[in-house]
Parts: structure tokens; C-alpha cells; sequence
């Protein structure tokens, strides 16, 4: 039985070959995720961990719920203090700030765009467990106010070398811009990178000039251990000589929660990832299907002579189940070879992107082979198994029948499952948009998969009328080699669909997706109409704060009729983190066109709060309630003045005074300055003013409304080309089952195109009627996934439009164009099998018995 | 019967098989020429060369040297798409089994090579050729709902149908019964009579010669003997002659 199955799989390398390529890219996108993932971790890891002392001392809520230092500090002299500890070796002080960037020699930002840039002063002492940590690796550590040192990557590339005069722009009050000789190039001498993040160093009297606006103070302290003291016990020492509202914590602990939470803020790599493996694998799992069943219907003879010769159900169907597994290995061991250089390229891609990972090797750990194995070798065994326990069936009397065996039996039960499925599924989604349940969106999601699989099993039959009219057009448009050709897609209707069935799931994703992004723009585009009141705004490309200095310039300018400052921040609440803008109050109703519900904005003083309409009836709270949050100061409760209809341009649901900002201990910057120019002043002189002002800011931009509007689009248009590469994926699978099949039925039906031949059916004729079948299959895969994707879009839309998302969209040249590429890429599978079937000798063709 | 013009002709044909020790003379030098309007058999033992040279005349297959006249064209200097388009205007087709295309109706076999030129049947002797195979009423049906008679008179309403110089037949009885096979066969001897329809047929059975106005017979790849006006007898003297000398 063994021999058989072997001798079986060897005689159809070919058809396997191509099933197995649906296998091996799922696994290679869950093998490259999962190493490019680990790899990411480790370097991450590393960094932290080369980036914490023995212990380490902040202020409670010292670093932001963002991660960010704020302006709690420590004072110096706590320095001392702490190096006077029992058990401990000496004691650094620390100064540490985000949205640093070095400028580059075009005045453009290094990295500005996606990896954080940091400042920091230079401390020689070491890391936890005595590594050297973060240290010169050339050149001299900066003295006095005139010198700084750059990690190797920026100066690398900003193309500047020891001796070049460096400009550098900050976050900070007072000095949003400095220049300074570089006198040191610093690194990780251990080995390891910044992972493409920039660090300026200065030293400690002018970081804190210019990060702490000159405060003789430290974001942390780093206590070094004395020999013989572990980690734990030097903690404990100093959280005996600590002030209130001074934590100290592990190298260890420090380290880990770190990298945790930025390994959270960039775990949608894995997700995304992940997703497309999902893909992969779910068309592959109906190629496998597919394949086995028209492999198990045309050996269905050779199946019945085992069975007659003796073979029990259990051996004929384990002996389909072992190719399926032998199939799955090799697909798995391919698919991982191939997600080892995947991973490369997903190395190479992010370090476009900033995130630069070239000093790290990649991380190949046995729980990625495990998982490759295991989610190669359970999908294609799960796929075969249908088709594996007809096998089994097979009766031993098929073997004395004429003719290809393996009928199809009656579509009727399985259409009335499918139907049945379909019609559960969208009543759940209708139940999802119309009524208020709670968890709607598993109402929804639960409603999409059901509807899926039911079209999927029912489409031999709702697919007929759109074969038929396929089949209608061909031969109008072909004559009779369409018409010939629009027969054949309807010969086998479970395998014509079944082939579909894989273009379809990837077309109605891609369709789903491409409505959220088109909607999503639209309601990005209303939004800001609607609420973009301003004549100009000024905000940092890359999100990140920029120093209040520019606001105050833009107020001097003569053809700046107002300025409103709006800065973002995130507080705790318990263990959630919650978005709180804090405003300028005056002008603020104008500039950002907010809707007051009740109460008012001018009633926002220190210590009071305004609250979304939305967030207010999820808190349950009202007028003249106290909500308590953790800011960098210490608890704060604030009191409710007013309720705002959400607004998108304050994208958080709380709104504060500045003063009740400063007062909550963080640090003064601006994220978003809504500007209305003076009476008399022109918008052109307006912008133009301004632009001078942000002139030497080159990671802070000017721009009217309808440059807010596209830069707002961003991201979405960042989201449809995950769309195109989903589409790319899903079609070049779906290519794959469409040739496998159009092969197949060329090899069935090899007497009847030699008979076509004989009567005068030229080579190119016979390619155009393959080609028109391959393109009816896309059709019907084509139409039905757009037709599904258009109910779940608009759904989804529906469901999302509580959070501010009112337009419902549909990109109609899009959907076009997608159905058109579907049709594009049926011709191209039709290539092979057709020039298979034109090269037939006619003689050998008729004489096939 | 030289005053008659040939519809088709072959001269001097040579086909071998395989090479070296392998090789297998299928035909030896044939020279045939098949009158207009005639009804003839070509028969012999197997490996006699008789379904090579019916492939060769009828352009399924190229000789190795010789010449294949089809009225004024010779088709040695043909191209494949040339060959193509020679089949499907000027050649009809009738096989031992699998001659229809299973998803097409009766009537649509029968039109298939009009259909696949792009040209519309011509309506009166379309309706002449439906009447005489006797399917006026099966044409809506598919294949699977013929019987192996009704198939096969399908197939010879299909090699009517675009009036072809010859329609060849390859065993059109070899899979009947002998009811169903004598309809075939007097079908075939009709359109003869009747349309003037030059047929070569191949064949082993001495009943189905007997409907012929000739017969060739093969042996070894060259032509050994003919009959004119067969019927079962002489046909059956002359195989029992062949046998003797082969």
C-alpha cells in the first residue's frame, strides 16, 4: 500500500507541485513572521537591556504612558545620595529626550518620518551587569556647549564626520534648534544597534540647558552594584533612601517593560504578517481540496482495482491522507526555506523605513519550526480529508465501469447547506448593523465567515447564472469557440466553483478592504471640511511634538490674525492609557469647530475637563463629575464642564486647559497649531510667514486644508496598498488552482480536443476556448468575491459608523478594475494548459482510449 | 473507371515507423486514386497500412516521401494552419467511437466545423442531410441520450454538412451492432448515390466492403489487389487469397 501511494504521488509531480505552492507560501509567510518577529524581539530586547543600569531611579510616572520622559525630574543631588547606598559602586544621572533629530545635510530630518530620535547627555559609566552599554566607539565624549557626539548610524547617514558642525532640533521650549561641532561617534561595542533610532549626545550641563530648560536635574538615575550584590538587594537599599514619588527598579524589570511596550506599539508587523499567511493558507486549503478530489474522481478505476484486489475503506483513504502529509512536508520544509528569505527581504524592506535591523542576525528558534511544520502539515490533511474519505468509498465495482469514473452526485443537499449558511450569515450581519447587540462586531465577523463558506459551498449552484451569461457573451463575442468554451466551465460545476471559490475569498477581502479605504478617505475629507476651520496649521510630520517657540513666533507675525496650540498627551487610568488634548481655551470652539452638547468652553479652567459625548455615556458620567487620572505628577481628579460632540481634529475624547496640562506635570510642546490669518492679511503671505518661521524646523510643516486633508490620507493610502498586495497574493494563488484545474480537464478531455482538431478547429482556436474557459472560472470567482466583498464593506462601514467614520464609499473603478485583473489573470493561467492542448497530436489525441 | 476525375489521389506514398531494427514499413510506396463520387473500402490486415495511409490522405498525418492530392491541391506544401483549414472546409470526418463532443446537442455536432469557420449551414440541405440520417426529432439531444447508432448517423450528418470533397471513415461500424452498422453503411452508399459524396472508408468487415464501389486492399504497406462491385463473397475470396500469399 505504501509502494502505491508513492508510485501515486511520484506519477503527479506536477499537479501536486502546484497545490503544494499554495502550502508553501502560507508557511513561508508564517515562518517569515515568526522569525522576522523573533528577530525584532531580540534586538529590541538587547538594546533595553544595554540601555538600563543595575537600578534604575525615576520619578513615579517619570516616563510618560507613551514612554516618553516628561517634566517630572529628579533632582541632582539625589545622585549622590544614591552612590552613598549600601552595595552600590557609583551612581549616574541620566537626561533623556524624545523628538531630537539631527538634520541632515540637505536641512531635511534623519529618520523624522518613523524611527524615534533621542537626546541624551554622555555618561561613561556602565550598564546593568557591568556591560559597556551604550559608549564611544570613536572619536571623544562632547565637552561645554559647543560639542556633541551622534550614534554611527545618524552620522553615517547624514554624511557627517568628527570636526563637521552638526544642526540638531529639539522638542524643547527654548531651544528648538542648535548647532554643534561633532567631536565622537558612539554605538553598542558589544555588538547590536539602535535599530535605526538617532541619539545626540551632549554632556551633562548643556543637555539639561537645552532638554531641561537648564534645570540641574535628571529624567533617571542609574545605580551601578558593588561586587557580590544582586540586582534585587541593591534595589531594595535604595528604595530606603528614596523621596515620595521616586521608584526604583531592576535593570531586569526596566528592561523588560520597556521592551514590552515597544514591542506592543510595533506588534502590528506580526499581525499583518499574519493575516496574509491566513490568506495563503485558507485559498491554499481549497486548491488542496480541489486538487485531491479531481486526483481521487480520475483514479477513481485505480482506487476501485485496490479496493477490489482487497484494500479495506480505512487503507484506501490513509493511503490518500499519507500523500496529502507526504505533500504537506515538502511544502512545509519549502515554505520555510522560503520564510528564511522572507524574512531577509522584511529586513531589508523596514530598514527603508527607518527601522534598521542589519546588525542583528536573524532569530530562527525551534517554536518557528514547530509552528511551520505543524501549520503546513494540519491544513493540508485537514484540506484532503473529504476528498480522502471519498476515496474510500469508492465502490469495487467501479473498476469494471467504462469510462472516467467519479461522476458528480447531486448538488442539491450541498446547495441547500451552503444556501442555508449564506442566509444564517447575513441575517447575522443585518441583526449586527440593525439592532444594538451587544459584541456586535463578533455578530458581524461570525456573519462574514458563514456567509463566506455558504456562497463558497453553494456557489456550483449560484454560480450558474453567471456561467450562463459568461457562456452567453462568449459566444456571442466567439462563436463557437466560446460557446465550446462556455460548456466546458459548465461540465463540472463543483470544480469550475471550487477553483472560483479561491479567487473569491481573496477578491471579497481585497474588496472589503478597498471600500473601508476609499470610505475611510471620504470621511477623512468630510471630516476636515467640515471641522477645518483654520486659514493654516502647523504640526510635525512624524506626530511628534514640537517646541512652543514656533507658536510664539506666529503669534508676532502680522499676518497671524490668532493662533490656537493644541497638545496631546496620554494619562493612565488604570491600567489603560487615555488621550487627553489640552488646548488654548480661547478661540478653541472656533478653531477646531467644536460642538458643544451642554455646558461650555469657557467654563474650562485649571483642574477642569471636558468629556466627548460618546466617552461621557461609556463612563456614565455627567455635568460637574470628578474622573481621577494618573498624570506624570501624581493622581488628578478634574471635574466635568462641558460635553462635545467627538470631534475629529481633537482626536481624543478629553479636552483640559494647558495650565490644568502643566499642572499635571507634563512637559510644555505642541502638536497641533490651528492658525487664522489677520483681516487684512493675504492666505498666500500667510503661509508664506509662516513657512519662514518653521523654516529651520525641517520635521515641522505648514500647510492650508487641503494639504492637511492629503496628509491625513496618508496613512489610508498606506492601507490600499496593503489591498494591492493582498489582491497580488490572493490572484497569484487563485492562478495557481485555475491552472491545475484547466490542466487537468486538457489531459481529461484529450479525445474530444483531438476530435475538435480533426474537424478543423485550428491550434489558435483551441488556445482562445481554453483561454475562454480559464476566464470564465475568474469570472465567477471575480463576480462573486466582489459581489460578497460589496455586502461586507458596506457593513463593516455601517458598523464603524458610531466612531466617526459617516461615509460609506464604494470605489466602483476599483471594484472594475479588479474584476478586470481577475479576467487578466485567467487568460495568464490559461497559457500553459492551453498550449498543452494545441500541441496534442490530433492521431494520438482520438486514439487515447 | 478513368474517365471519372479523382477527388482525391495518392502517389507513390512512404511512411516508416521507429528506426534500426525497430522499424515498421506502415506504407511502401502506395499509389490510389479515389474517383469522384465513389464509394470505396480500403481494407487488409492489421499492420497492412491501411489507417496510415486513410491519416495520410485525409491530412491527420505527413508521409515520409510521396505526393496527396486533394482535387488540385497538394498538401505536402501545406502549412499546419493551411492543413487545419483544408480539414475542416474540404474534409469530413467519421471515427470507430468518441465522435461527437459530449456538451454539444445533435445539431450542433453537426454544424461544429461550419460553426468553428464562423459560417452559417445552408438551410435546404441542411434539412436534406438531417432527413436522410433520420434524426429530425434527436436534435435537441445530447450525445449521452443517442444510442451508438444514432451517434454515429450524427457523425455522418456532421461530414455531410460542409459538403467536403471526401468524407473519410475510420471504422464507422466497428463499435455497432450490425442493425445499427447496416444504417451507417447504407447512409454512407445513399449519400454516395444520392450527393454525389466521394467516401473512402476503412474497414475490416467484408458486409460493411460489400456496400462499396470498390475495394483496395492492403497488405504490407503496398496495395495487392481490388475489386470492383464487390459483395460479401468476392470480398471474402479475395481476404481468403491474401491470407494464403501473406
Amino acid at each position: 500500500m505504501r509502494k502505491a501511494t508513492w508510485r501515486s504521488l511520484l506519477a503527479r509531480k506536477a499537479r501536486l507541485l502546484l497545490s503544494t505552492f499554495a502550502i508553501v507560501l502560507g508557511v513561508a509567510f508564517v515562518a517569515g513572521s515568526l522569525i522576522f518577529t523573533g528577530t525584532l524581539e531580540r534586538s529590541f530586547t538587547a538594546i533595553f537591556s544595554a540601555t538600563v543600569g543595575d537600578v534604575v531611579v525615576s520619578p513615579e510616572g517619570g516616563v510618560g504612558a507613551d514612554g516618553s520622559p516628561t517634566a517630572q525630574t529628579l533632582d541632582a543631588s539625589l545622585v549622590d545620595e544614591l552612590a552613598a547606598v549600601d552595595g552600590a559602586a557609583g551612581a549616574e544621572g541620566h537626561v533623556d529626550a524624545v523628538g531630537v533629530f539631527v538634520v541632515d545635510q540637505d536641512g531635511k530630518a534623519i529618520g523624522g518620518f518613523g524611527p524615534p530620535g533621542f537626546g541624551s547627555n554622555y555618561t561613561p559609566g556602565p550598564a546593568a551587569d557591568g556591560q559597556v552599554g551604550f559608549d564611544l566607539v570613536e572619536g571623544r565624549a562632547p565637552e561645554g556647549p559647543d560639542e556633541l557626539a551622534l550614534d554611527t548610524r545618524a552620522a553615517e547617514v547624514g554624511g557627517y564626520e568628527i570636526g563637521d558642525e552638526v544642526p540638531v532640533v529639539t522638542a524643547s521650549p527654548r531651544t528648538p534648534r542648535f548647532t554643534a561641532t561633532l567631536v565622537g561617534l558612539m554605538g553598542f561595542p558589544d555588538g547590536g544597534s539602535t535599530n535605526g533610532a538617532t541619539i545626540v549626545v551632549l554632556d551633562t550641563p548643556t543637555a539639561q540647558d537645552v532638554f531641561l530648560d537648564g534645570e540641574d536635574a535628571f529624567n533617571t538615575i542609574w545605580v551601578t552594584r558593588a561586587d557580590g550584590v544582586s540586582q534585587a538587594e541593591l534595589a531594595d537599599a535604595v528604595r530606603e533612601v528614596l523621596p515620595a514619588d521616586v521608584v526604583a527598579r531592576t535593570g531586569e524589570v526596566a528592561a523588560d517593560e520597556d521592551a514590552s511596550d515597544l514591542l506592543t506599539a510595533i506588534s502590528f508587523i506580526t499581525t499583518f504578517l499574519l493575516v496574509f499567511a491566513g490568506i495563503a493558507l485558507l485559498v491554499g486549503s481549497f486548491l488542496i481540496v480541489n486538487t485531491f478530489s479531481m486526483l481521487v474522481a480520475q483514479r477513481a478505476r485505480e482506487l476501485a482495482l485496490l479496493r477490489a484486489l482487497g484494500a479495506s475503506r480505512g487503507q484506501v483513504t490513509r493511503s490518500v491522507l499519507t500523500e496529502a502529509a507526504i505533500l504537506g512536508f515538502v511544502g512545509s520544509s519549502v515554505g520555510l526555506a522560503l520564510g528564511f528569505g522572507l524574512a531577509l527581504a522584511l529586513r531589508a524592506l523596514f530598514a527603508q523605513f527607518g527601522l534598521d535591523l542589519s546588525g542583528q542576525p536573524l532569530v530562527f528558534s525551534a517554536s518557528t519550526v514547530i509552528a511551520a511544520y505543524a501549520v503546513g502539515l494540519l491544513v493540508t490533511l485537514v484540506a484532503a480529508y473529504l476528498p480522502a474519505r471519498r476515496a474510500g468509498r469508492t465502490a469495487p465495482v467501479t473498476v469494471m465501469r467504462e469510462g472516467v469514473g467519479g461522476g458528480e452526485g447531486g448538488l442539491g443537499r450541498r446547495a441547500a447547506v451552503g444556501v442555508t449558511m449564506t442566509v444564517l450569515g447575513i441575517a447575522s450581519l443585518l441583526v449586527g448593523l440593525i439592532f444594538d447587540v451587544p459584541g456586535l462586531i463578533w455578530w458581524i465577523a461570525v456573519g462574514a465567515l458563514l456567509a463566506l463558506l455558504g456562497v463558497a459551498a453553494a456557489s456550483p449552484v449560484l454560480g450558474r447564472p453567471v456561467l450562463a451569461l459568461s457562456g452567453a457573451l462568449s459566444t456571442r463575442l466567439f462563436g463557437a469557440t466560446g460557446r465550446l468554451a462556455a460548456q466546458n466551465a459548465q461540465r463540472n460545476p463543483r470544480r469550475t466553483a471550487a477553483t472560483a471559490s479561491a479567487l473569491m475569498i481573496g477578491l471579497t477581502l481585497v474588496t472589503t478592504l478597498s471600500i473601508a479605504g476609499a470610505s475611510a478617505k471620504g470621511s477623512v475629507d468630510q471630516v476636515i471640511e467640515q471641522s477645518f476651520a483654520g486659514d493654516a496649521v502647523i504640526s510635525n510630520i512624524a506626530n511628534q511634538p514640537f517646541s512652543p517657540e514656533i507658536a510664539r513666533q506666529a503669534r508676532g507675525l502680522d499676518e497671524v490674525g490668532s493662533v490656537t496650540a493644541l497638545q496631546f498627551v496620554l494619562a493612565r487610568e488604570g491600567e489603560s492609557r487615555v488621550g487627553v488634548v489640552a488646548s488654548d481655551v480661547e478661540g478653541l470652539a472656533d478653531a477646531v469647530s467644536l460642538q458643544i452638547v451642554e455646558g461650555s468652553v469657557d467654563d474650562l479652567g485649571e483642574g477642569d475637563m471636558l468629556i466627548a459625548e460618546d466617552q461621557a455615556a461609556d463612563d456614565g458620567v455627567g455635568i460637574g463629575d470628578e474622573l481621577t487620572y494618573e498624570t506624570p505628577a501624581g493622581d488628578r481628579s478634574w471635574r466635568i464642564v462641558g460635553i462635545f460632540e467627538r470631534n475629529p481634529i481633537v482626536s481624543f475624547p478629553r479636552i483640559v486647559s494647558l495650565e490644568t496640562l502643566e499642572a499635571g506635570g507634563w512637559q510644555r510642546t505642541d502638536n497641533l497649531l490651528v492658525i487664522f490669518r489677520a483681516p487684512d492679511a493675504r492666505q498666500a503671505a500667510l503661509i508664506a510667514a509662516l513657512r519662514d518661521v518653521v523654516r529651520d524646523q525641517p520635521t515641522v510643516t505648514v500647510k492650508d486644508q487641503a494639504g492637511f486633508a492629503e496628509e491625513q490620507r496618508g496613512p489610508i493610502d498606506q492601507l490600499l496598498l496593503l489591498v494591492y498586495a493582498l489582491l497580488g497574493l490572493a490572484l497569484v494563488i487563485a492562478a495557481l488552482g485555475v491552472v491545475n484545474t484547466l490542466a487537468l480537464a486538457v489531459v481529461e478531455r484529450t479525445r474530444e480536443v483531438g476530435l475538435l482538431r480533426a474537424v478543423g478547429l485550428s491550434r489558435r482556436q483551441l488556445r482562445g476556448m481554453v483561454a475562454l474557459e480559464s476566464m470564465a472560472i475568474a469570472l465567477l470567482g471575480a463576480v462573486l468575491g466582489v459581489a460578497l466583498g460589496l455586502l461586507f464593506g458596506v457593513a463593516l462601514m455601517r458598523s464603524l459608523r458610531d466612531q466617526g467614520l459617516e461615509v460609506v464609499a464604494v470605489p466602483v473603478g476599483q471594484l472594475v478594475l479588479f474584476v478586470v485583473v481577475a479576467l487578466v489573470v485567467g487568460l495568464a493561467a490559461s497559457v500553459l494548459p492551453a498550449r498543452r492542448a494545441a500541441r496534442m497530436d490530433v492521431l494520438e489525441a482520438i486514439g487515447t482510449s | 473507371m478513368t474517365e471519372k476525375a479523382a477527388a482525391a489521389r495518392v502517389k507513390d506514398l512512404r511512411k516508416t515507423y521507429g528506426t534500426g531494427g525497430a522499424e515498421v514499413v506502415a506504407l511502401g510506396g502506395v499509389t490510389v486514386d479515389f474517383a469522384l463520387g465513389e464509394f470505396t473500402a480500403v481494407m487488409g490486415p492489421s499492420g497492412s497500412g491501411k489507417s496510415t495511409l486513410m491519416h495520410c490522405a485525409a491530412a491527420l498525418d505527413a508521409a515520409d516521401s510521396g505526393e496527396v492530392w486533394l482535387g488540385d491541391t497538394e498538401l505536402g506544401s501545406l502549412s499546419d494552419k493551411e492543413l487545419t483549414k483544408l480539414r475542416r472546409d474540404r474534409i469530413g470526418f467519421v471515427f470507430q467511437a468518441f465522435n461527437l463532443v459530449p456538451t454539444l446537442t445533435a445539431e450542433e455536432n453537426i454544424t461544429l466545423p461550419l460553426a468553428i469557420a464562423g459560417r452559417k449551414p445552408e438551410a435546404e440541405w441542411f434539412d436534406t442531410v438531417v432527413s436522410a440520417v433520420g434524426l429530425k426529432d434527436r436534435l435537441g439531444h445530447n450525445p449521452t441520450q443517442l444510442s451508438g447508432g444514432q451517434q454515429q448517423r450524427v457523425a455522418v450528418a456532421r461530414a455531410l454538412t460542409s459538403r467536403p470533397d471526401v468524407v473519410f471513415a475510420d471504422e464507422p461500424t466497428g463499435n455497432l451492432d450490425s442493425a445499427s452498422g447496416a444504417e451507417v453503411l447504407r447512409l454512407l452508399r445513399r449519400s454516395a448515390d444520392e450527393f454525389g459524396q466521394t467516401v473512402v472508408m476503412v474497414t475490416h468487415d467484408p458486409v460493411a466492403a460489400a456496400y462499396c464501389d470498390r475495394v483496395v486492399f492492403l497488405a504490407d504497406g503496398v496495395v495487392v489487389e481490388e475489386l470492383r462491385d464487390p459483395d460479401r463473397d468476392t470480398v471474402l475470396e479475395a481476404m481468403a487469397r491474401l491470407g494464403r500469399e501473406g
